[in-house]
Protein backbone atom coordinates (compact mmCIF):
# COMPACT_ATOMS: atom_id res chain seq x y z
CA UNK A 1 0.00 0.00 0.00
CA UNK A 2 1.44 3.29 -0.73
CA UNK A 3 1.54 6.02 1.68
CA UNK A 4 -0.85 8.72 0.65
CA UNK A 5 -0.40 10.80 4.25
CA UNK A 6 0.83 14.06 4.43
CA UNK A 7 4.20 15.16 5.67
CA UNK A 8 4.11 16.35 8.70
CA UNK A 9 5.33 20.03 8.95
CA UNK A 10 5.07 20.40 12.47
CA UNK A 11 5.37 17.80 15.87
CA UNK A 12 3.70 20.35 17.87
CA UNK A 13 0.49 21.25 15.72
CA UNK A 14 0.55 17.90 13.17
CA UNK A 15 1.89 14.98 14.97
CA UNK A 16 1.06 11.52 13.50
CA UNK A 17 1.64 8.51 15.49
CA UNK A 18 1.03 6.17 12.36
CA UNK A 19 3.94 8.56 10.36
CA UNK A 20 6.61 5.42 9.40
CA UNK A 21 9.74 7.64 10.74
CA UNK A 22 7.50 8.12 14.01
CA UNK A 23 6.84 4.36 14.06
CA UNK A 24 10.09 2.81 13.44
CA UNK A 25 11.43 5.65 15.74
CA UNK A 26 9.48 7.75 18.19
CA UNK A 27 12.10 9.20 20.95
CA UNK A 28 13.13 12.29 18.76
CA UNK A 29 9.71 12.93 18.50
CA UNK A 30 8.72 12.55 22.11
CA UNK A 31 11.26 14.44 23.03
CA UNK A 32 11.07 17.43 20.06
CA UNK A 33 7.63 18.10 21.75
CA UNK A 34 8.54 17.67 25.73
CA UNK A 35 11.42 20.01 25.40
CA UNK A 36 9.26 22.60 23.46
CA UNK A 37 7.96 25.34 25.06
CA UNK A 38 4.29 23.42 24.28
CA UNK A 39 4.48 19.80 25.96
CA UNK A 40 1.51 19.04 24.89
CA UNK A 41 1.20 18.88 21.22
CA UNK A 42 -2.09 18.70 19.34
CA UNK A 43 -2.91 17.49 15.83
CA UNK A 44 -6.05 17.51 13.43
CA UNK A 45 -5.72 14.14 12.17
CA UNK A 46 -7.89 11.12 12.87
CA UNK A 47 -10.66 13.02 14.38
CA UNK A 48 -7.87 15.33 16.17
CA UNK A 49 -5.87 14.86 19.52
CA UNK A 50 -3.70 15.67 22.67
CA UNK A 51 -0.40 14.89 23.21
CA UNK A 52 0.96 15.26 26.41
CA UNK A 53 4.56 14.12 27.15
CA UNK A 54 5.92 15.62 30.10
CA UNK A 55 5.47 12.70 32.99
CA UNK A 56 3.90 15.34 35.37
CA UNK A 57 0.85 15.73 33.07
CA UNK A 58 0.78 12.12 31.76
CA UNK A 59 0.58 11.29 35.52
CA UNK A 60 -1.84 13.84 35.93
CA UNK A 61 -4.09 12.78 33.26
CA UNK A 62 -4.57 9.27 34.54
CA UNK A 63 -5.12 10.04 37.99
CA UNK A 64 -8.21 12.23 36.55
CA UNK A 65 -10.69 9.56 35.45
CA UNK A 66 -13.63 11.80 36.28
CA UNK A 67 -12.73 14.44 33.60
CA UNK A 68 -10.41 11.94 31.35
CA UNK A 69 -12.38 9.01 30.91
CA UNK A 70 -11.75 5.79 29.61
CA UNK A 71 -15.00 5.92 27.13
CA UNK A 72 -12.51 5.46 24.52
CA UNK A 73 -8.78 4.24 24.75
CA UNK A 74 -7.88 4.41 21.12
CA UNK A 75 -6.78 7.38 19.61
CA UNK A 76 -8.65 6.49 16.36
CA UNK A 77 -12.46 6.70 17.01
CA UNK A 78 -14.22 3.16 16.41
CA UNK A 79 -15.56 2.44 13.45
CA UNK A 80 -19.64 4.04 12.89
CA UNK A 81 -22.10 2.33 14.24
CA UNK A 82 -20.42 0.20 16.56
CA UNK A 83 -22.00 0.79 19.56
CA UNK A 84 -25.35 0.23 18.11
CA UNK A 85 -24.41 -2.94 15.70
CA UNK A 86 -23.73 -7.05 16.29
CA UNK A 87 -22.52 -7.29 20.35
CA UNK A 88 -22.12 -3.47 20.39
CA UNK A 89 -22.25 -4.21 24.01
CA UNK A 90 -19.06 -6.03 24.61
CA UNK A 91 -16.17 -3.40 25.38
CA UNK A 92 -12.90 -4.41 26.92
CA UNK A 93 -13.07 -4.32 30.75
CA UNK A 94 -11.87 -3.25 33.05
CA UNK A 95 -9.90 -1.55 30.29
CA UNK A 96 -12.92 0.61 28.51
CA UNK A 97 -14.85 0.88 32.32
CA UNK A 98 -15.21 4.19 34.29
CA UNK A 99 -16.35 4.01 37.62
CA UNK A 100 -18.25 3.40 39.21
CA UNK A 101 -18.66 -0.07 37.21
CA UNK A 102 -14.65 -0.29 37.05
CA UNK A 103 -14.27 -1.13 40.51
CA UNK A 104 -15.78 -4.48 40.05
CA UNK A 105 -14.75 -5.27 36.60
CA UNK A 106 -11.48 -4.74 37.44
CA UNK A 107 -11.65 -6.17 41.41
CA UNK A 108 -13.04 -9.97 39.86
CA UNK A 109 -9.91 -10.49 37.12
CA UNK A 110 -6.71 -8.88 39.76
CA UNK A 111 -6.66 -12.35 42.20
CA UNK A 112 -5.85 -14.12 38.31
CA UNK A 113 -2.59 -11.65 38.18
CA UNK A 114 -1.44 -10.60 41.64
CA UNK A 115 2.32 -12.03 41.69
CA UNK A 116 1.59 -15.49 43.80
CA UNK A 117 -1.34 -16.03 41.21
CA UNK A 118 1.08 -15.73 37.74
CA UNK A 119 4.19 -17.46 39.48
CA UNK A 120 2.33 -20.73 38.76
CA UNK A 121 3.18 -19.79 34.96
CA UNK A 122 6.69 -19.46 35.57
CA UNK A 123 7.57 -23.10 34.48
CA UNK A 124 4.99 -23.31 31.57
CA UNK A 125 6.45 -20.00 29.76
CA UNK A 126 10.16 -21.37 30.66
CA UNK A 127 8.87 -24.84 28.37
CA UNK A 128 7.27 -23.07 25.80
CA UNK A 129 10.29 -20.79 25.22
CA UNK A 130 13.16 -23.46 25.32
CA UNK A 131 10.88 -25.48 22.37
CA UNK A 132 10.42 -22.47 20.31
CA UNK A 133 14.40 -21.96 20.56
CA UNK A 134 15.20 -25.54 19.83
CA UNK A 135 13.18 -24.93 16.58
CA UNK A 136 16.14 -22.41 15.45
CA UNK A 137 19.35 -23.08 17.65
CA UNK A 138 21.09 -25.31 14.97
CA UNK A 139 20.33 -22.62 12.42
CA UNK A 140 22.50 -19.45 13.70
CA UNK A 141 20.10 -17.09 13.12
CA UNK A 142 16.19 -16.42 13.71
CA UNK A 143 14.29 -13.53 13.52
CA UNK A 144 14.06 -12.84 17.26
CA UNK A 145 10.53 -10.98 17.09
CA UNK A 146 8.99 -13.19 13.81
CA UNK A 147 10.38 -16.45 15.60
CA UNK A 148 10.45 -15.49 19.23
CA UNK A 149 8.95 -13.05 21.15
CA UNK A 150 5.56 -12.74 18.62
CA UNK A 151 4.63 -16.58 19.51
CA UNK A 152 5.21 -16.21 23.87
CA UNK A 153 1.80 -13.87 25.11
CA UNK A 154 -0.11 -15.95 22.95
CA UNK A 155 0.65 -18.80 23.89
CA UNK A 156 0.36 -17.61 27.69
CA UNK A 157 -2.90 -16.62 27.00
CA UNK A 158 -4.09 -19.36 25.37
CA UNK A 159 -3.13 -21.37 28.39
CA UNK A 160 -4.85 -19.41 30.90
CA UNK A 161 -8.04 -19.12 28.59
CA UNK A 162 -7.96 -22.38 28.21
CA UNK A 163 -8.48 -22.30 24.15
CA UNK A 164 -6.57 -24.40 21.48
CA UNK A 165 -3.54 -23.52 20.93
CA UNK A 166 -3.37 -23.95 17.32
CA UNK A 167 -5.82 -20.59 17.45
CA UNK A 168 -2.54 -18.79 17.55
CA UNK A 169 -1.80 -17.31 14.20
CA UNK A 170 -5.41 -16.67 14.05
CA UNK A 171 -5.47 -14.95 17.20
CA UNK A 172 -2.54 -12.53 16.15
CA UNK A 173 -3.90 -11.36 13.14
CA UNK A 174 -7.22 -10.57 15.02
CA UNK A 175 -5.13 -8.19 17.54
CA UNK A 176 -3.29 -6.72 14.47
CA UNK A 177 -6.33 -6.12 12.90
CA UNK A 178 -7.77 -4.44 15.70
CA UNK A 179 -4.78 -2.76 17.20
CA UNK A 180 -2.34 -2.07 14.12
CA UNK A 181 -4.13 -1.57 11.08
CA UNK A 182 -6.29 0.73 12.48
CA UNK A 183 -6.90 2.67 9.13
CA UNK A 184 -8.69 -0.33 7.80
CA UNK A 185 -12.11 0.35 9.15
CA UNK A 186 -13.37 -2.82 7.68
CA UNK A 187 -10.50 -5.15 8.95
CA UNK A 188 -11.04 -3.57 12.02
CA UNK A 189 -14.92 -4.73 12.41
CA UNK A 190 -14.27 -7.60 11.18
CA UNK A 191 -11.21 -8.70 13.94
CA UNK A 192 -13.51 -7.51 16.38
CA UNK A 193 -16.38 -9.58 15.48
CA UNK A 194 -14.22 -12.67 14.60
CA UNK A 195 -12.67 -12.20 17.97
CA UNK A 196 -16.33 -11.95 20.08
CA UNK A 197 -18.21 -14.55 17.64
CA UNK A 198 -15.10 -17.15 18.97
CA UNK A 199 -15.52 -16.64 22.13
CA UNK A 200 -19.28 -16.62 22.32
CA UNK A 201 -18.78 -20.41 20.54
CA UNK A 202 -16.53 -21.27 23.60
CA UNK A 203 -18.78 -19.70 26.01
CA UNK A 204 -22.12 -22.33 24.68
CA UNK A 205 -19.03 -25.18 24.18
CA UNK A 206 -18.70 -24.70 28.03
CA UNK A 207 -22.14 -24.78 28.84
CA UNK A 208 -22.72 -27.86 27.57
CA UNK A 209 -19.53 -29.59 28.79
CA UNK A 210 -18.70 -27.75 32.32
CA UNK A 211 -14.88 -27.33 32.43
CA UNK A 212 -12.57 -26.33 35.56
CA UNK A 213 -9.56 -24.58 35.56
CA UNK A 214 -9.41 -22.15 32.97
CA UNK A 215 -10.05 -18.28 32.95
CA UNK A 216 -13.37 -18.66 30.65
CA UNK A 217 -15.40 -20.86 33.15
CA UNK A 218 -14.13 -18.83 36.20
CA UNK A 219 -15.63 -15.71 34.69
CA UNK A 220 -18.61 -17.80 33.35
CA UNK A 221 -19.56 -19.18 37.16
CA UNK A 222 -18.56 -15.48 38.98
CA UNK A 223 -21.44 -14.05 40.84
CA UNK A 224 -21.75 -10.52 41.83
CA UNK A 225 -24.42 -9.56 44.09
CA UNK A 226 -25.49 -12.86 44.09
CA UNK A 227 -26.14 -12.97 40.24
CA UNK A 228 -23.67 -14.40 37.58
CA UNK A 229 -21.82 -12.07 35.60
CA UNK A 230 -23.51 -10.95 32.45
CA UNK A 231 -22.03 -12.10 29.24
CA UNK A 232 -21.33 -9.19 27.90
CA UNK A 233 -18.34 -8.80 30.86
CA UNK A 234 -16.74 -12.75 30.11
CA UNK A 235 -17.02 -11.75 26.42
CA UNK A 236 -14.93 -8.75 26.94
CA UNK A 237 -12.81 -9.68 29.42
CA UNK A 238 -11.83 -12.48 26.82
CA UNK A 239 -11.40 -10.03 23.82
CA UNK A 240 -9.59 -7.57 26.56
CA UNK A 241 -6.99 -10.61 27.05
CA UNK A 242 -6.27 -10.63 23.74
CA UNK A 243 -6.00 -7.02 22.43
CA UNK A 244 -4.06 -5.73 25.82
CA UNK A 245 -2.22 -8.85 26.52
CA UNK A 246 -0.66 -10.11 23.44
CA UNK A 247 0.57 -7.11 21.04
CA UNK A 248 2.23 -5.68 24.34
CA UNK A 249 3.74 -8.61 25.49
CA UNK A 250 5.24 -9.26 22.36
CA UNK A 251 6.44 -5.81 21.85
CA UNK A 252 7.98 -5.55 24.86
CA UNK A 253 9.87 -8.85 24.40
CA UNK A 254 11.09 -7.61 21.08
CA UNK A 255 12.44 -4.43 22.08
CA UNK A 256 13.98 -6.13 24.67
CA UNK A 257 16.12 -8.68 22.15
CA UNK A 258 16.89 -5.66 20.45
CA UNK A 259 18.81 -4.16 22.86
CA UNK A 260 20.02 -7.02 24.21
CA UNK A 261 21.58 -7.90 20.53
CA UNK A 262 23.22 -4.70 20.08
CA UNK A 263 24.31 -4.32 24.11
CA UNK A 264 26.82 -7.16 25.03
CA UNK A 265 28.38 -5.58 28.49
CA UNK A 266 24.72 -5.63 29.25
CA UNK A 267 24.10 -9.72 28.62
CA UNK A 268 27.31 -9.85 30.49
CA UNK A 269 26.02 -7.60 33.82
CA UNK A 270 23.23 -9.84 33.72
CA UNK A 271 25.30 -13.01 33.25
CA UNK A 272 27.34 -12.38 36.06
CA UNK A 273 24.89 -11.25 38.21
CA UNK A 274 21.60 -12.82 39.10
CA UNK A 275 20.79 -9.68 41.48
CA UNK A 276 20.56 -7.66 38.65
CA UNK A 277 17.19 -9.14 37.10
CA UNK A 278 14.58 -7.08 38.71
CA UNK A 279 15.64 -3.91 38.28
CA UNK A 280 17.12 -4.64 34.99
CA UNK A 281 13.57 -5.88 33.91
CA UNK A 282 11.76 -2.39 35.49
CA UNK A 283 14.33 -0.77 33.38
CA UNK A 284 13.87 -2.07 29.94
CA UNK A 285 10.02 -1.48 30.39
CA UNK A 286 11.04 2.28 31.33
CA UNK A 287 13.12 2.96 28.46
CA UNK A 288 11.10 0.91 25.54
CA UNK A 289 7.40 0.91 27.14
CA UNK A 290 5.61 -0.44 24.57
CA UNK A 291 2.05 1.06 25.04
CA UNK A 292 -0.04 5.02 25.07
CA UNK A 293 -3.26 4.95 26.25
CA UNK A 294 -6.00 7.63 25.27
CA UNK A 295 -9.16 9.02 27.18
CA UNK A 296 -11.93 11.45 26.22
CA UNK A 297 -12.78 14.56 28.07
CA UNK A 298 -15.38 14.63 30.12
CA UNK A 299 -15.94 18.41 29.88
CA UNK A 300 -14.57 21.69 28.98
CA UNK A 301 -11.49 22.26 30.51
CA UNK A 302 -8.43 23.96 30.39
CA UNK A 303 -5.40 21.28 30.96
CA UNK A 304 -2.05 23.21 31.54
CA UNK A 305 -3.31 26.11 29.25
CA UNK A 306 -4.40 23.59 26.78
CA UNK A 307 -8.14 24.43 25.91
CA UNK A 308 -9.63 21.18 26.27
CA UNK A 309 -13.53 20.31 25.02
CA UNK A 310 -15.67 17.38 26.08
CA UNK A 311 -15.22 14.83 23.55
CA UNK A 312 -11.48 15.60 23.04
CA UNK A 313 -9.26 12.50 22.85
CA UNK A 314 -6.12 12.76 24.60
CA UNK A 315 -3.28 10.27 24.15
CA UNK A 316 -1.17 9.85 27.26
CA UNK A 317 2.14 8.62 26.24
CA UNK A 318 3.89 6.56 28.65
CA UNK A 319 7.03 5.95 26.77
CA UNK A 320 7.70 10.01 26.61
CA UNK A 321 6.62 10.01 30.23
CA UNK A 322 9.30 7.64 30.79
CA UNK A 323 12.21 9.67 29.27
CA UNK A 324 11.40 12.48 31.13
CA UNK A 325 14.88 14.35 32.11
CA UNK A 326 12.48 15.84 34.92
CA UNK A 327 11.93 12.57 36.43
CA UNK A 328 14.92 10.22 35.46
CA UNK A 329 18.31 11.15 34.94
CA UNK A 330 20.29 10.14 31.78
CA UNK A 331 16.89 9.40 30.56
CA UNK A 332 17.67 7.65 26.95
CA UNK A 333 20.22 5.25 28.73
CA UNK A 334 19.73 1.86 30.13
CA UNK A 335 21.02 1.54 33.63
CA UNK A 336 20.06 -2.07 34.69
CA UNK A 337 20.68 -0.82 38.23
CA UNK A 338 18.94 2.08 38.32
CA UNK A 339 18.54 3.19 41.47
CA UNK A 340 15.00 5.42 41.14
CA UNK A 341 12.96 4.01 38.67
CA UNK A 342 8.72 5.22 39.40
CA UNK A 343 8.56 4.49 35.81
CA UNK A 344 4.57 4.52 33.70
CA UNK A 345 4.98 1.48 31.17
CA UNK A 346 1.92 0.15 33.17
CA UNK A 347 -0.04 3.47 33.80
CA UNK A 348 -0.95 4.83 36.58
CA UNK A 349 -4.00 5.30 38.52
CA UNK A 350 -6.64 3.44 38.87
CA UNK A 351 -6.49 1.41 35.46
CA UNK A 352 -2.53 0.38 36.81
CA UNK A 353 -2.27 -2.69 33.84
CA UNK A 354 -3.84 -5.61 35.44
CA UNK A 355 -1.67 -8.17 33.69
CA UNK A 356 1.88 -5.87 35.01
CA UNK A 357 2.97 -8.93 36.90
CA UNK A 358 2.10 -11.51 33.94
CA UNK A 359 3.73 -9.16 31.67
CA UNK A 360 7.27 -9.05 33.56
CA UNK A 361 7.08 -12.71 34.27
CA UNK A 362 7.15 -13.09 30.43
CA UNK A 363 9.78 -10.65 29.59
CA UNK A 364 12.18 -12.14 32.26
CA UNK A 365 11.54 -15.19 31.45
CA UNK A 366 11.61 -14.95 27.45
CA UNK A 367 15.40 -13.23 28.29
CA UNK A 368 16.51 -15.42 30.28
CA UNK A 369 15.49 -18.60 28.54
CA UNK A 370 17.57 -17.40 25.32
CA UNK A 371 20.39 -15.87 27.45
CA UNK A 372 21.21 -19.44 28.97
CA UNK A 373 21.07 -20.92 25.45
CA UNK A 374 22.55 -18.30 22.74
CA UNK A 375 24.42 -16.07 25.53
CA UNK A 376 26.11 -14.13 22.56
CA UNK A 377 23.72 -12.73 19.34
CA UNK A 378 23.95 -9.61 17.46
CA UNK A 379 21.86 -8.14 14.59
CA UNK A 380 22.18 -9.32 11.33
CA UNK A 381 21.73 -5.77 9.75
CA UNK A 382 20.21 -2.88 11.99
CA UNK A 383 18.58 -1.45 9.03
CA UNK A 384 16.27 -4.16 8.00
CA UNK A 385 14.90 -4.43 11.18
CA UNK A 386 11.12 -3.23 11.01
CA UNK A 387 8.59 -1.48 13.56
CA UNK A 388 4.79 -1.64 14.67
CA UNK A 389 3.56 1.87 15.98
CA UNK A 390 0.82 3.49 16.17
CA UNK A 391 -0.45 2.53 20.26
CA UNK A 392 1.82 -0.53 20.49
CA UNK A 393 5.40 -0.12 19.63
CA UNK A 394 7.96 -2.49 19.19
CA UNK A 395 9.85 -4.79 16.33
CA UNK A 396 8.08 -7.22 14.26
CA UNK A 397 11.00 -8.24 12.45
CA UNK A 398 14.43 -8.41 14.15
CA UNK A 399 17.06 -10.47 12.53
CA UNK A 400 19.97 -11.48 14.86
CA UNK A 401 22.88 -14.05 14.40
CA UNK A 402 24.73 -16.61 16.73
CA UNK B 1 12.35 3.55 60.73
CA UNK B 2 8.94 2.39 59.91
CA UNK B 3 6.86 1.94 56.78
CA UNK B 4 3.53 1.92 55.75
CA UNK B 5 1.31 2.33 52.45
CA UNK B 6 -1.90 4.33 51.62
CA UNK B 7 -3.39 1.73 50.69
CA UNK B 8 -5.95 4.62 48.64
CA UNK B 9 -3.20 5.36 46.48
CA UNK B 10 -2.00 2.14 45.87
CA UNK B 11 -2.70 0.47 42.65
CA UNK B 12 -0.36 -2.74 43.09
CA UNK B 13 2.35 -1.88 40.55
CA UNK B 14 4.56 -4.13 43.05
CA UNK B 15 7.30 -1.83 42.49
CA UNK B 16 8.02 -1.65 46.28
CA UNK B 17 8.13 -5.82 46.58
CA UNK B 18 10.55 -5.65 43.46
CA UNK B 19 13.12 -3.27 45.31
CA UNK B 20 12.36 -4.59 49.02
CA UNK B 21 10.97 -8.02 49.17
CA UNK B 22 11.69 -8.44 52.66
CA UNK B 23 9.63 -6.01 53.47
CA UNK B 24 6.49 -5.78 50.84
CA UNK B 25 4.26 -7.98 49.51
CA UNK B 26 1.12 -8.46 48.28
CA UNK B 27 -2.32 -8.82 48.97
CA UNK B 28 -4.94 -11.25 46.84
CA UNK B 29 -5.45 -8.61 44.84
CA UNK B 30 -1.80 -8.06 44.19
CA UNK B 31 -2.02 -4.67 45.81
CA UNK B 32 0.57 -4.38 48.34
CA UNK B 33 1.04 -5.18 52.05
CA UNK B 34 3.48 -4.26 54.63
CA UNK B 35 5.52 -7.62 55.89
CA UNK B 36 6.93 -5.72 58.74
CA UNK B 37 5.20 -3.34 60.30
CA UNK B 38 7.28 -2.35 63.70
CA UNK B 39 10.67 -0.99 63.63
CA UNK B 40 12.78 -2.29 60.58
CA UNK B 41 15.96 -3.74 60.90
CA UNK B 42 18.64 -1.72 60.13
CA UNK B 43 20.07 -3.64 57.17
CA UNK B 44 16.66 -3.44 55.46
CA UNK B 45 16.54 0.62 55.82
CA UNK B 46 18.23 1.35 52.36
CA UNK B 47 16.16 -1.31 50.38
CA UNK B 48 12.72 0.02 51.87
CA UNK B 49 13.71 3.93 50.69
CA UNK B 50 14.86 2.53 47.35
CA UNK B 51 11.25 0.85 47.24
CA UNK B 52 9.93 4.18 48.00
CA UNK B 53 11.67 5.60 44.90
CA UNK B 54 10.47 3.08 43.12
CA UNK B 55 6.74 3.49 43.62
CA UNK B 56 4.98 4.97 41.15
CA UNK B 57 2.14 6.45 42.87
CA UNK B 58 4.29 7.48 45.85
CA UNK B 59 1.60 5.58 48.07
CA UNK B 60 4.82 4.21 50.64
CA UNK B 61 4.94 6.49 53.55
CA UNK B 62 8.47 6.11 55.74
CA UNK B 63 7.94 7.58 59.23
C1 LIG C 1 4.71 -5.34 28.65
C2 LIG C 1 3.45 -5.63 28.48
C3 LIG C 1 2.32 -4.73 28.82
C4 LIG C 1 2.27 -3.36 28.89
C5 LIG C 1 3.39 -2.37 28.61
C6 LIG C 1 0.93 -3.00 29.29
C7 LIG C 1 0.51 -1.70 29.47
C8 LIG C 1 -0.72 -1.34 29.96
C9 LIG C 1 -1.12 0.01 30.25
C10 LIG C 1 -0.28 1.25 30.01
C11 LIG C 1 -2.37 -0.03 30.77
C12 LIG C 1 -3.18 1.16 31.27
C13 LIG C 1 -4.28 1.48 30.37
C14 LIG C 1 -5.00 2.76 30.71
O1 LIG C 1 -4.55 3.53 31.57
O2 LIG C 1 -6.01 3.00 30.07
C15 LIG C 1 -2.78 -1.41 30.78
C16 LIG C 1 -4.00 -1.87 31.24
C17 LIG C 1 -4.34 -3.20 31.29
N1 LIG C 1 -3.57 -4.28 30.90
FE1 LIG C 1 -1.67 -4.20 30.27
N2 LIG C 1 0.19 -4.13 29.47
C18 LIG C 1 1.00 -5.20 29.21
C19 LIG C 1 0.65 -6.54 29.28
C20 LIG C 1 -0.56 -7.01 29.73
C21 LIG C 1 -0.91 -8.40 29.90
C22 LIG C 1 0.01 -9.57 29.65
C23 LIG C 1 -2.21 -8.43 30.33
C24 LIG C 1 -3.09 -9.59 30.66
C25 LIG C 1 -3.05 -10.73 30.23
C26 LIG C 1 -2.66 -7.07 30.45
C27 LIG C 1 -3.90 -6.71 30.91
C28 LIG C 1 -4.28 -5.42 31.16
C29 LIG C 1 -5.56 -5.08 31.74
C30 LIG C 1 -6.64 -6.03 32.19
C31 LIG C 1 -5.61 -3.68 31.81
C32 LIG C 1 -6.76 -2.82 32.29
C33 LIG C 1 -6.71 -2.51 33.75
C34 LIG C 1 -7.80 -1.55 34.16
O3 LIG C 1 -8.33 -0.82 33.32
O4 LIG C 1 -8.16 -1.56 35.34
N3 LIG C 1 -1.64 -6.24 30.08
N4 LIG C 1 -1.74 -2.20 30.30
S1 LIG D 1 4.80 0.10 44.34
FE1 LIG D 1 3.37 1.50 45.26
S2 LIG D 1 1.50 1.24 44.15
FE2 LIG D 1 2.77 -0.48 43.75
S3 LIG D 1 2.17 -2.08 45.14
FE3 LIG D 1 3.85 -0.99 46.01
S4 LIG D 1 2.89 0.58 47.22
FE4 LIG D 1 1.34 -0.15 45.85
Amino acid sequence: MTDTRKPVENMLTDYDIFEPSFIANPYPGYSEIRESECPIAHTDRYEGSWLPTRYEDVVAIAQEYEVFTSRGILVMPPPPGQAEGAYGGVAAPPITSDPPDHHWHRRLILPVFAPQAVAKYEQSTRDLCNALIDEFIDKGTADAAADYAQHIPVRVISNMLGVPLDMEDTFTGWVRGVLENMHDVELRKRSRLAIIEYFLAQVEDRKKNPRENDLISELMNTEVDGKKVPIEYVLGVCNLMLVAGIDTTWSAIGSVMWHMAQHPEHRKQLRENDDLWPTAIEELLRVYAPVTMARIVDRDIEFQGCPMKAGDRVLMAFPAANRDPRQFENPDEVILDREHNRHVAFGSGIHRCAGSNLARLEVRVALQTWLARIPEFELVDPATVTWAGGQVHGPRSCMVKF
Amino acid sequence: MKVSVDMGACHGHQMCAIAAPEVFGSDELGNAKVLITGDLPPELEAKARRAESNCPERAIVIS
